[in-house]
């Protein structure tokens, strides 16, 4: 005799499973880094590479490279004085150390204290996370630069790390 | 609603503006203008700027097809792979429209290509170019 009740059951299943997954990717999903939302940053920040996602450094790490951005990885990315403070306040507010910490759990360990890293390629938790990235894929020519991450993370712009 | 009352200003500044009027992209040509003392840029010429490859800046930057693309009504690339809207008015319409926004480019990029700021005639005619484009 059939189970009436087998539909009924499967859906309940799956519910179940999405809602632990949203469940999932709400706690702090150690995939999930919140993209830049505000519009003047994502202009600014976001023409030349990746609007990168501020939890992924240090409150003094974007300190610093704000009061330097007229020598910025061999660019010079200056901005006026307003525009400099207006995005300075919104990298340090939700910096990985302060109201982006959700995000970044464990993506900043090993960095020192005190220490004010401006990549983060050379975060150490980046480091061993891509250790197994083979070399031919760094240098295929879609990819060009370790901070290209969209070539590999399709959906970085979202904020998605997981491939 | 809200959007209403930023659309129908809209309309009404441009119904005002049109034809008639000149728009940001033409007084930024007749500021440059005034300032290279000319009353004829160039297309031709911004096409040999924009093609052109320079050796006085960086070396990974010989030209600005390098990161425009050699297509100007194609997408650009940067070198950390972010994608760049073509530079051709025809099919990127809101281009050249903040002046800000183009200084600030001007800057940035001539001093990556040529390894110096572009002249009010240099841009003149490289905006000249990629308008009719
Ligand atoms: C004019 C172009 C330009 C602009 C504008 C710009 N950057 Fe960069 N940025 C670069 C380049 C070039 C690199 C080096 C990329 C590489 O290593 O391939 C870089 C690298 C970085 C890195 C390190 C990436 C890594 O390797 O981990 C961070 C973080 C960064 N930029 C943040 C910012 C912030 C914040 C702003 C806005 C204030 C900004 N950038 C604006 C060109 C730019
Ligand atoms: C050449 C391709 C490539 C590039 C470029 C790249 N990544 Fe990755 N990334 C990977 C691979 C492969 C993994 C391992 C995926 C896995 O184990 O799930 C990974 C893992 C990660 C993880 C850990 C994800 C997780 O949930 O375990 C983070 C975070 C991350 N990358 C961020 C970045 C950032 C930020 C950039 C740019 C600055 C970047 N990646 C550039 C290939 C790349
Ligand atoms: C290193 C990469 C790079 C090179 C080389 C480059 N550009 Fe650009 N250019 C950009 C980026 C990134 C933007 C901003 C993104 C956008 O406007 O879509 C931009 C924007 C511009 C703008 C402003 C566009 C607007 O809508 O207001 C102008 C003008 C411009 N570039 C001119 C030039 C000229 C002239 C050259 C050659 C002398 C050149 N660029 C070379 C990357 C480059």
């Amino acid at each position: 005799m059939r189970n009436p009740y087998r539909p009924l059951a499967i859906g309940l299943v799956t519910l179940a499973f999405s809602a632990l997954v949203l469940a999932r990717a709400q706690a702090g999903d150690r995939h999930f880094f919140a993209p830049v939302a505000d519009p003047v940053v994502k202009e600014e920040c976001g023409s030349c590479h990746l609007a990168f996602p501020p939890s992924m450094l240090p409150a003094r790490s974007w300190q610093r490279m704000m009061g330097e951005l007229d020598k910025h990885f061999g660019d010079n990315a200056s901005l006026d004085a307003a525009t400099t403070e207006k995005i300075t306040r919104y990298l340090v507010a939700n910096a990985g150390d302060a109201g982006g910490q959700r995000y970044s759990s464990k993506f900043l360990k090993g960095v020192a204290a005190g220490a004010a890293p401006q990549r983060i390629t050379e975060l150490p938790k980046w480091v061993s996370e891509h250790r197994k990235v083979p070399d031919w894929e760094w240098r295929h020519k879609e990819v060009r630069t370790r901070a290209n991450c969209v070539a590999c993370h399709s959906a970085a712009e979202q904020g998605y790390y997981d491939e | 609603m809200k959007n209403m009352l930023v659309v129908i200003p809209g309309i009404v500044a441009m119904i005002l503006s049109g034809g008639t009027l000149a728009g940001p992209r033409e007084d930024l040509l007749a500021q440059y203008a005034a300032a290279a003392r000319t009353t004829s840029f160039s297309a031709a010429r911004g096409q040999t700027l924009h093609t052109q490859s320079f050796s006085g800046g960086k070396p990974d930057t010989p030209s600005c097809t390098t990161c425009h693309g050699k297509d100007t009504r194609g997408a650009g690339q940067t070198l950390a792979g972010k994608t760049i809207e073509p530079v051709a008015v025809s099919v990127t319409p809101t281009r050249y429209t903040d002046p800000a926004k183009v200084e600030k480019w001007f800057k940035r990029n001539c001093t990556e290509v040529l390894g110096r700021e572009c002249t009010p005639h240099e841009k003149g005619d490289w905006l000249t170019f990629v308008i009719g484009q």
